[in-house]
């Protein structure tokens, strides 16, 4: 019988060919934890019995959470995740430096093909690459710091066929959007969600990225985009699935008529097309993290902003989703757009998407966000609302004070 | 610590989708003290609940318990505040393998309707949860024989530990029906 992505590359892993539903211990190429997790994987480590890493080269650790450090206890959390690095050798990321899930890829910690665990839920995103990359907590991480290998279910697949081509105006957080409202919020639990067809092949890397990134929001185990098209800078042999694999279910969506998606207060899954939402008052707005904080992204919201100002009683806030990306942007001539705009940009991390600190809303105010979950007090308020849409509804938003059609704002800026 | 077997304790009954923001808000999150993860246990979900739950609890869901982060201090938040097992009618992934992790005992049960402040009675080997009152028995989905072992031995600390490492494994033998 054939073999998904998932399957081929777990075999490969595991040393021997599995199947769904099986269970393997296999070997890890990579491994990281933010300043969210590590903490108590260091903790779990020492309790394991843990002195050296399996493979220091191999093993990372991101400060991006609470960045930086909002008070003098996240301060000592900092202090003892760089203590560690320095004793073991692993690689550290240190404040500013940019979000866990930006700096894997771009940095090159992980490749297509590889097994790789973060110790966050996002990490399925560098199945933009074709890795099977999976979110763990802290002590599943500890025990690839100590082991190299990790024990795993093999998971069923969702087969994803895009056809078509998005309308100017919408963008691959548009697609994710869509289809964790299709799916739902437990719509693939424990499964991987392979993303192929010619509305895949023609999306850049970060397009990719974003579309893997939420699949978290389905439960799912692991993303894998079809590498056949992959832009890639180093060669690499694509992993593609068999003809006659089995999956759970196969999917396809024509995504041409495609309208800009909006997730509504408090859950990822309630997602409308815009039109519904067209109207809604916000108070703040926020560009940024694993899901939507890279070049093209802040490009998308300086298209919008460009020689414009933010509407009176709205904060624009921008995290770059790392200093590569905020260089490449202050070069470019974004960032002064931006700033122009009244946008205030903040250390690249997570810190307003997790509600640590940088952005915190208050009673009652509406928030629409560029990032991937709403629920209830995620952004450290219970109290208020928070809406999820892709980088140019957000700016148009900002732009306006409400939600209105991207597609407007942009005729008037002049461009298409 | 080993996971006692059976386990008893009342019911705190909550529904469908509880993600881990309403199990331990973010903004608590990034500490080592447990005592403080504790103080702030569902939160956002139910304020009155810290003051209510006694050691040996068991709080009861709906299904995909846990969605969300990948935050540990979920589960970690749950046992530093007394809650001696959670029974889901189905759990989110990574929740799921945490809580076996750090030895809080996650147990599926796909049917059930359990309701609040009833003394149940779980038994991990039978694979089955019985309410005391009312007599029900509902069966819970077996577990792979890996995360039984880990929980028997308290954890994924504990169990690596013991045994130094995975040691030699059968898939075959872990082959799931």
């Amino acid at each position: 019988m054939g073999q998904t992505i998932a399957e081929k590359i777990i075999s490969r892993h595991a040393g021997a060919t599995v199947q769904a539903g099986d269970i393997a211990v296999v070997d890890v190429d990579g491994t990281m934890a933010t300043d969210a997790t590590a903490p108590f994987a260091i903790r779990a480590f020492r309790e394991m019995g843990g002195t050296g890493l399996w493979d220091p080269e191999r093993v990372s650790l991101v400060l991006d959470h609470a960045t930086p450090a909002p008070n003098e206890r996240v301060g000592n959390l900092h202090r003892l995740m760089r203590e560690f690095a320095s004793e073991t050798g692993c690689t550290l990321y240190d404040v500013g430096e940019g979000i866990c899930h930006q700096l894997m890829v771009e940095k090159g910690h992980v490749r297509p093909g590889d097994i790789f665990l973060g110790a966050d839920s996002h990490t399925p995103t560098y199945g933009a690459l074709g890795a099977f990359a999976v979110g763990v907590g802290s002590t599943d991480m500890a025990a690839v710091m100590l082991t190299g290998k990790t024990w795993l279910k093999v998971p069923q697949t969702v087969r994803i066929e895009l056809t078509g081509e998005l309308q100017p105006g919408v963008e691959p957080k548009d697609i994710i959007l869509f289809l964790v409202g299709k799916l739902g919020i437990a719509g693939a639990t424990y499964e991987a969600i392979e993303f192929a067809g010619e509305a895949v092949d023609t999306l850049s890397l970060a397009g990719r990225m974003t579309l893997a990134n939420m699949v978290a929001e389905m439960g799912a185990k692991a993303a894998l985009v079809d590498t056949r098209t992959l832009p890639s800078s180093y060669p690499f042999t694509p992993t593609a699935a068999d003809e006659d694999a089995a999956y759970r279910a196969v999917h396809t969506f024509e995504i041409s008529g495609l309208r800009p998606q909006i997730s509504l207060p408090h859950a990822p899954d309630k997602v409308v097309a815009i039109d519904s939402a067209l109207g809604t008052e916000v108070q703040s707005a926020f560009i940024g993290s694993c899901t939507n904080g890279r070049l093209e992204d802040l490009h998308a919201a300086a298209a919008v902003l460009q020689d414009r100002h933010v509407a009176p009683g709205v904060r624009l806030t921008i995290a770059p989703a790392s200093r590569q990306v905020f260089n490449a942007a202050v070069r470019d001539g974004t960032v002064a757009i931006l700033s122009a705009a009244g946008a205030s940009f903040i250390t690249s991390g997570c810190g307003p998407c997790v509600g640590t600190h940088q952005g915190v809303p208050g009673d009652g105010e509406v928030v629409i966000s560029s990032s991937n979950r709403n629920f209830r007090g995620r952004m450290g308020n219970p109290r208020a609302s928070i809406y999820l849409a892709s980088p140019t509804v957000v700016a148009a938003a900002a732009l306006t004070g409400k939600i209105v059609d991207p597609a407007e704002v942009l005729a008037e800026q002049g461009s298409p | 610590m080993k996971t006692e077997n059976p386990i008893r304790g009342r019911s705190h009954v909550y529904g469908d989708d509880i993600d881990t923001d309403r199990i331990i808000p973010g903004k608590y999150t990034k500490t080592l003290e447990l005592s403080q993860l504790a103080e702030h246990v569902l939160e956002d979900l139910d304020p009155e609940f810290r003051a209510r739950v006694e050691v040996g609890d068991i709080l009861v869901a709906g299904h995909n318990f846990g969605c969300g982060s990948s935050r540990e201090q979920a589960p970690l938040a749950l046992k530093a505040a007394g809650v001696g097992a959670v029974v889901a009618k189905s759990f989110a992934r990574i929740f799921y393998r945490n809580a076996i992790n750090i030895g809080l005992p996650a147990v599926e049960v796909p049917e059930h309707d359990i309701g609040t402040g009833a003394i149940l009675n779980v038994r991990l080997t039978d694979g089955v949860v019985i309410d005391e009152r009312s007599g029900k028995r509902f069966r819970a989905t077996k577990m792979p024989e890996v995360m039984v072992d880990i929980l028997q031995a308290g954890g994924l600390a504990n169990y690596l530990k013991e045994r130094g490492g995975y040691g030699p494994f059968s898939t075959e033998q872990n082959r799931t029906p």
